[in-house]
C-alpha cells in the first residue's frame, strides 16, 4: 500500500513528459535551422535567408493555398456530413446500421483507404470500367484530370471518407453524455422537425464535446503527407509533401528551406484553428438568433435523405476501395476496360511473403510495446487522479491534444536531427517512444468516459467488504471495464499501425513496419504489392477491434450486464 | 546537454583514427574473415517488388556462402540515405552508422564523394573486378565524375522507350518524331515528374537528341552558355506539354507508375532506364504482351548502377563481400534474367569461363528486350550539374501550373 501511494502521483508527470517532451524538443530542432542555424553544416544564425529562399520558390503560394483550402474544406465537409446524419437519424434503426457499417472503417489506415479510392475514381478505375465500354463506348480511359487535380478535390474526398467515421464515433460518444434523446424529445414536442430540433438543441452541446477532435481533423487535413502524395496534385503539391521532399534532399540548403516551410505550416495550422474558432462562435450566435426567432426549418425529408446518402456513400467508397485492393492482390493480367482480371494468382502474396512476415512482426512488436506502456500510464493516471481527487481540466485536455494539433512535419524532422546530435540511438526503442506520443492521447480519450462513468457504488460495496483500494482496482474496476479497456487497446494499436512519418524518421529507416513498406511500395505504384500490404495493414488494425468485441463476450458470457462494457 | 555536445565533438574528432583500422580490401582473406557474422544494412530503393526479391535472394546467398546477414532498408528515394549519412556526420556519429551499403549513382554519388562521406577506394580491389568490362562499359566514370574505386558497379542501364504496338505502329526514332506523334495523339504520352530521376533523364535525353553537338554537356554548366544550350529543350517542351497526358497539369510520380498507366490503357508510350523492364513487366502481368521497346536513331543515354559504402559503416567488410558477390557471374546472370530483374550486366561476358558464359547464353532476354546490337553504344551522361540545373528550371517553367 505504501509503495503504491508513492507510485501513482509520478505517473501523470511522467505521462506529460512523454507526451510533450518529444514535441517540444522537435520544435526546437525545427526552429533553429528555420532561422538559418545549422552548425553541423557550418551555418550559424539567426538569419531570415531560409524564409527568403522559401518565398522565392515559385510554388510557395499555390502550395499554401492548396494546403489551407483542402484542409479546411475536408474538415468542414466531414463535420457537415456527420451533423446531417446525426440530425436526421440519431437513435433510429437506420442509424444503428450506419454506425455498425462505419465504425470498423475507422481502423482502415489512411494510405490503404487512399489507394482504394484512387483505383475507384481514376479515369481507368473501377467506376469508369463499370460503364465502359457498355454505356460510354470507351475502349480506352478518357484523358480526365480526376486524380491529382489542381484544386485537390480528390484529395479532399480521400480525407473526408476517413474523417467521417472518426467524427461520427466521437459524436456518438458525446451524445451519450449529454442526453441527446431527451433534448430532442422536448424540442420535437414544441413542434420542431427532427433536423431543426437536433441542430438547435443537441448539436451545440455535442459540438462543445467534439471541438478538440474537430480541430485535430482540421490540423491533420492541412498537413497530411501520405494521402496527399497519393491523391493530391503535384504541380505543385501541398506544403507538407514539399517539406518532406526538401528534408530528404542531399543539398543541405534544402533542409533550411524545409525547416522554414515547417514553421510556416505550423503557423498556417494555428491560424486556421484560430479562424475556425472565431467562425464557430459566429455561427453559434447565428444559430442562437435563428432559434430565438423560432425558425422551424422545413425540408426535413430532403436533409434526412441527403445525410443518409452521404454516409452510405462514404462507407461504400471505403468498402469498394478495399475490395479493389483485395482483387488487385490476386490479379493476373488486368487491363482497361475489364471489370475483373483475366486470371487470378497467388503470385503477389508469395513474392512478398518473407518481407511481409517481418513487417507484420515488427509492426506487432512496436504497437504492442507502445500500447502496453500507453495503457499502463493511462490507467495509472486515471487511478492517481481518482485517489488524489484530481480532474483533467479543459487546459489539461488541450495538452493531451497538443501532439495531435501540431503538424507532424513541424516537429518530427527536428526531433530526428536533435536525437542524432545528442548521440541518441534511433531504432525500434525510439520509434516506440515516438509512437507513444500519438498513441497516448487516443488511449486516454477512449478510456476517459467509461472510467468516469463507472458506478462508484461498486467501490463502496467492495470497501465495505474490506477490500483495499488496490484490490478494488484490480479485482473490481479493471475487470468490469474489460470491454472499454480492450477497445482502447484496439484504438491504440490502430493508431500505431498507421504511423508513417514517426516510424520512417525516428527509426532511421531501419525499422520496417507494414505502413512504411506500403508507402515505399506506393512510390513504385505496383497495385498488386500495394494490395497485399494495404490489406495486411488493414487486417493488423482491424483484428484487435474484432478481439475487443469477442473477448468480453466470451469472458462475461454469464454476466449479461458486463458484455457491452 | 552541453556535455553531450562536447562528448559528440570529441568522439567525432577521435573516430576518424579508429576508422583507419578498417581491413585493407587488398587482403581479401582478411576481409572474408572480418565479414563473417556482420550485418549489412543495404539501403536501396524499395518501390519495386522485383528488385526487393532480387536483394532478398542476394542476401540469402551471401548469408549461406560468407555468413554475412543482409538487411534491405527500403527507400522511397536514394537521397534519403545520403541525407542520413550527412546527418550522422553532422552529429559526429563517425562509427557504426545506420547504413552499410547504398545503391547509388549520379548526383547522389557526386555529392557523397565530394563531401567525403564514402569509404574507399575499394572497388577495383574486389576479386570480381577482374571480370568487369572496363573497356566496353562506362564503369569508371559516373555521370562524368571519376569513380576512383569509391563505388562498385553492378548493373548497366540504358534509356529505351516502351510502346504498345497495339497503339503505335512503328518506333519513333527521334525527339522530333515523338513530338509529331504526340501532337496527333494528344494525352497518350507523359514522363515522370522531375526531379524524379527518370523524369530528369527524359529531359536530358531530349536535350542530347535535339543538340547538334551534345559534347558541350560533358563539362559542368557555365552560366553564360546555359541559356543558349538549353533553349532548344524549352522550346521543345513548350510544344510538347499541351499534348501530354492531362495536358501536363499532372505527371506520374515515378517510372513504375507509367507502367501501370500503360497497363490501364491511359498511355501508349513511356521512357524507361532498363532495357529489360518491359519484358519483366510482361512476365509479371504488369504490361500487355503487345509492348515492345525502341531506342533513338542517334542512340540513347546509358549509365551504370553502383553500390557504395558510407565512411562510417560498421560492417565495411561485409559490405565489400556483398559488393563482390554482386559482380559474380551467378548474380549478374540472375539480375539479367527478365523473370528476375532484366538488368544489363557489367561483366565482359565474352571473357568469362565456358561454364559462366553458359549462364548468360541460357538466358531468354524476353520478347520486348532489344539485343545488345540493337541497343547500340550508349551515349554519355551529361555532367550532373546539368541535371540539377535543368530540373530546377523545369520546376519553375512547368512545375507550377495555374
Amino acid at each position: 500500500m505504501a509503495k503504491s501511494r508513492s507510485f501513482f502521483p509520478i505517473l501523470p508527470a511522467l505521462t506529460l513528459l512523454l507526451l510533450l517532451g518529444p514535441v517540444l524538443a522537435g520544435l526546437v530542432g525545427t526552429i533553429l535551422p528555420g532561422f538559418g542555424h545549422l552548425p553541423a553544416a557550418g551555418l550559424y544564425g539567426p538569419s531570415l535567408d531560409p524564409f527568403r529562399d522559401l518565398f522565392d520558390w515559385p510554388g510557395f503560394w499555390p502550395a499554401v493555398r492548396l494546403s489551407v483550402g483542402t484542409g479546411v474544406a475536408a474538415a468542414a465537409i466531414s463535420l457537415t456530413i456527420v451533423a446531417t446524419i446525426l440530425a436526421g437519424w440519431a437513435g433510429t434503426r437506420a442509424f444503428g446500421w450506419v454506425e455498425r457499417l462505419l465504425s470498423p472503417l475507422l481502423a482502415v489506415p489512411h494510405a490503404a483507404a487512399a489507394f482504394g479510392l484512387a483505383f475507384l475514381i481514376a479515369p481507368s478505375g473501377w467506376l469508369f470500367r463499370l460503364v465502359s465500354p457498355g454505356l460510354t463506348g470507351w475502349q480506352r480511359p478518357p484523358d480526365l484530370l480526376i486524380l491529382q487535380d489542381p484544386m485537390g478535390l480528390s484529395l479532399i474526398a480521400g480525407m473526408v471518407i476517413k474523417e467521417v467515421p472518426f467524427l461520427l464515433l466521437m459524436s456518438i460518444a458525446a451524445m451519450g453524455q449529454v442526453g441527446g434523446a431527451r433534448r430532442l424529445a422536448v424540442a420535437q414536442s414544441m413542434g420542431y422537425g427532427r433536423v431543426a430540433a437536433w441542430m438547435f438543441t443537441v448539436f451545440p452541446v455535442v459540438y462543445g464535446r467534439i471541438r478538440l477532435p474537430v480541430l485535430v481533423v482540421l490540423a491533420w487535413s492541412m498537413s497530411v503527407v501520405d494521402v496527399a502524395v497519393i491523391l493530391g496534385p503535384s504541380t505543385p503539391s501541398t506544403l507538407s509533401v514539399q517539406i518532406v521532399r526538401w528534408m530528404s534532399d542531399p543539398d543541405l540548403v534544402f533542409r533550411l528551406r524545409a525547416a522554414a516551410g515547417a514553421l510556416v505550416q505550423l503557423g498556417l495550422v494555428l491560424g486556421a484553428v484560430a479562424v475556425w474558432w472565431g467562425l464557430e462562435r459566429l455561427l453559434g450566435r447565428l444559430g442562437a438568433s435563428l432559434a430565438h426567432r423560432g425558425l422551424r426549418l422545413g425540408a426535413d425529408a430532403h436533409i434526412r435523405a441527403g445525410g443518409l446518402l452521404l454516409a452510405l456513400l462514404t462507407a461504400l467508397l471505403l468498402f469498394l476501395g478495399l475490395l479493389g485492393l483485395f482483387v488487385w492482390s490476386f490479379a493476373g493480367f488486368w487491363s482497361f476496360p475489364d471489370l475483373l482480371p483475366d486470371q487470378f494468382t497467388l503470385r503477389s502474396w508469395h513474392r512478398d511473403s518473407v518481407g511481409s512476415w517481418q513487417a507484420v512482426s515488427e509492426t506487432a512488436v512496436i504497437a504492442g510495446a507502445a500500447v502496453a506502456v500507453g495503457l499502463f500510464l493511462t490507467l495509472g493516471c486515471l487511478e492517481a487522479e481518482e485517489r488524489h481527487g484530481l480532474r483533467l481540466t479543459q487546459r489539461g485536455m488541450w495538452l493531451l491534444y497538443l501532439p495531435l494539433l501540431i503538424p507532424q512535419t513541424a516537429f518530427l524532422p527536428g526531433l530526428q536531427t536533435l536525437m542524432l546530435s545528442l548521440g541518441l540511438e534511433t531504432g525500434r526503442g525510439a520509434v516506440v517512444v515516438a509512437h507513444l506520443v500519438f498513441v497516448l492521447p487516443y488511449i486516454r480519450l477512449s478510456l476517459q468516459d467509461p472510467w468516469m462513468q463507472w458506478d462508484r457504488r461498486q467501490a463502496v460495496v467492495a470497501k465495505a467488504l474490506g477490500a483495499s483500494p488496490d484490490r478494488v482496482l484490480w479485482r473490481v474496476r479493471l475487470p468490469m471495464l474489460l470491454a472499454p479497456i480492450l477497445t482502447a487497446v484496439a484504438v491504440g494499436i490502430a493508431v500505431s499501425v498507421g504511423q508513417y512519418l514517426p516510424t520512417l524518421l525516428i527509426g532511421g529507416g531501419r525499422v520496417e513496419t507494414l505502413t512504411t513498406e506500403a508507402v515505399a511500395l506506393a512510390s513504385g505504384g505496383d497495385r498488386r504489392a500495394i494490395g497485399v500490404f494495404g490489406l495486411l495493414q488493414t487486417a493488423a488494425a482491424l483484428l484487435p477491434f474484432a478481439l475487443a468485441l469477442i473477448v468480453p463476450a466470451l469472458v462475461w458470457r454469464n454476466r449479461k450486464g458486463l458484455r457491452d462494457g | 546537454m552541453k556535455t553531450n555536445w562536447l562528448k559528440a565533438s570529441v568522439l567525432g574528432a577521435l573516430l576518424p583514427l579508429a576508422a583507419m583500422a578498417d581491413t585493407d580490401p587488398k587482403d581479401w582473406g582478411a576481409v572474408l574473415e572480418e565479414a563473417r557474422g556482420q550485418t549489412v544494412y543495404w539501403n536501396a530503393w524499395g518501390g519495386s517488388p522485383t528488385t526487393n526479391a532480387f536483394i532478398a535472394w542476394a542476401g540469402e546467398r551471401v548469408k549461406a556462402d560468407y555468413g554475412v546477414t543482409v538487411e534491405h532498408v527500403k527507400l522511397t528515394d536514394t537521397a534519403d540515405a545520403v541525407t542520413r549519412v550527412l546527418s550522422e556526420k553532422e552529429a559526429g556519429q563517425d562509427a557504426d552508422g545506420a547504413i552499410d551499403l547504398i545503391w547509388i549513382n549520379g548526383a547522389n554519388f557526386a555529392a557523397m564523394k565530394q563531401s567525403g562521406l564514402l569509404f574507399g577506394p575499394f572497388a577495383e580491389d574486389l576479386p570480381g573486378w577482374a571480370n568487369v568490362d572496363v573497356e566496353g562499359k562506362t564503369v569508371q566514370t559516373d555521370f562524368t565524375v571519376p569513380v576512383e574505386g569509391y563505388e562498385s558497379p553492378w548493373a548497366m542501364a540504358q534509356v529505351v522507350f516502351m510502346y504498345d504496338t497495339a497503339d503505335i505502329e512503328a518506333p519513333l526514332p527521334s525527339a522530333q518524331k515523338i513530338l509529331e506523334w504526340a501532337k496527333s495523339h494528344p494525352g497518350r504520352f507523359t514522363y515522370p515528374q522531375p526531379p524524379d530521376f527518370l523524369g530528369t533523364t527524359f529531359l536530358k535525353q531530349m536535350l542530347v537528341d535535339l543538340l547538334d553537338d551534345p559534347s558541350v554537356l560533358v563539362d559542368p554548366v557555365a552560366d553564360d552558355s546555359y541559356p543558349a544550350v538549353t533553349a532548344p529543350l524549352w522550346a521543345y517542351l513548350d510544344e510538347l506539354t499541351p499534348v501530354l497526358w492531362r495536358e501536363g497539369r499532372a505527371y506520374p510520380p515515378t517510372g513504375t507508375r507509367q507502367i501501370q498507366l500503360i497497363n490501364d490503357g491511359e498511355l501508349d508510350m513511356a521512357i524507361s532506364f532498363s532495357p529489360g523492364a518491359a519484358s519483366t513487366a510482361i512476365a509479371n502481368y504488369e504490361l500487355p504482351d503487345t509492348v515492345r521497346t525502341f531506342v533513338l536513331e542517334k542512340g540513347t543515354i546509358g549509365n551504370a548502377s553502383f553500390v557504395a559504402i558510407p565512411y562510417n559503416s560498421g560492417s565495411k567488410e561485409g559490405a565489400m563481400v556483398l559488393a563482390n558477390f554482386l559482380l559474380s557471374p551467378e548474380a549478374q546472370a540472375n539480375a539479367q534474367d527478365p523473370n528476375v530483374l532484366g538488368y544489363g550486366t557489367v561483366l565482359n561476358v565474352a571473357g568469362l569461363s565456358d561454364e559462366d558464359r553458359a549462364r548468360f547464353d541460357a538466358l531468354d532476354l524476353g520478347i520486348a528486350t532489344l539485343s545488345p546490337d540493337e541497343l547500340g553504344q550508349a551515349q554519355a551522361e551529361p555532367h550532373p550539374s546539368w541535371m540539377t540545373r535543368i530540373a530546377k528550371d523545369w520546376q519553375a517553367r512547368f512545375g507550377v501550373t495555374e
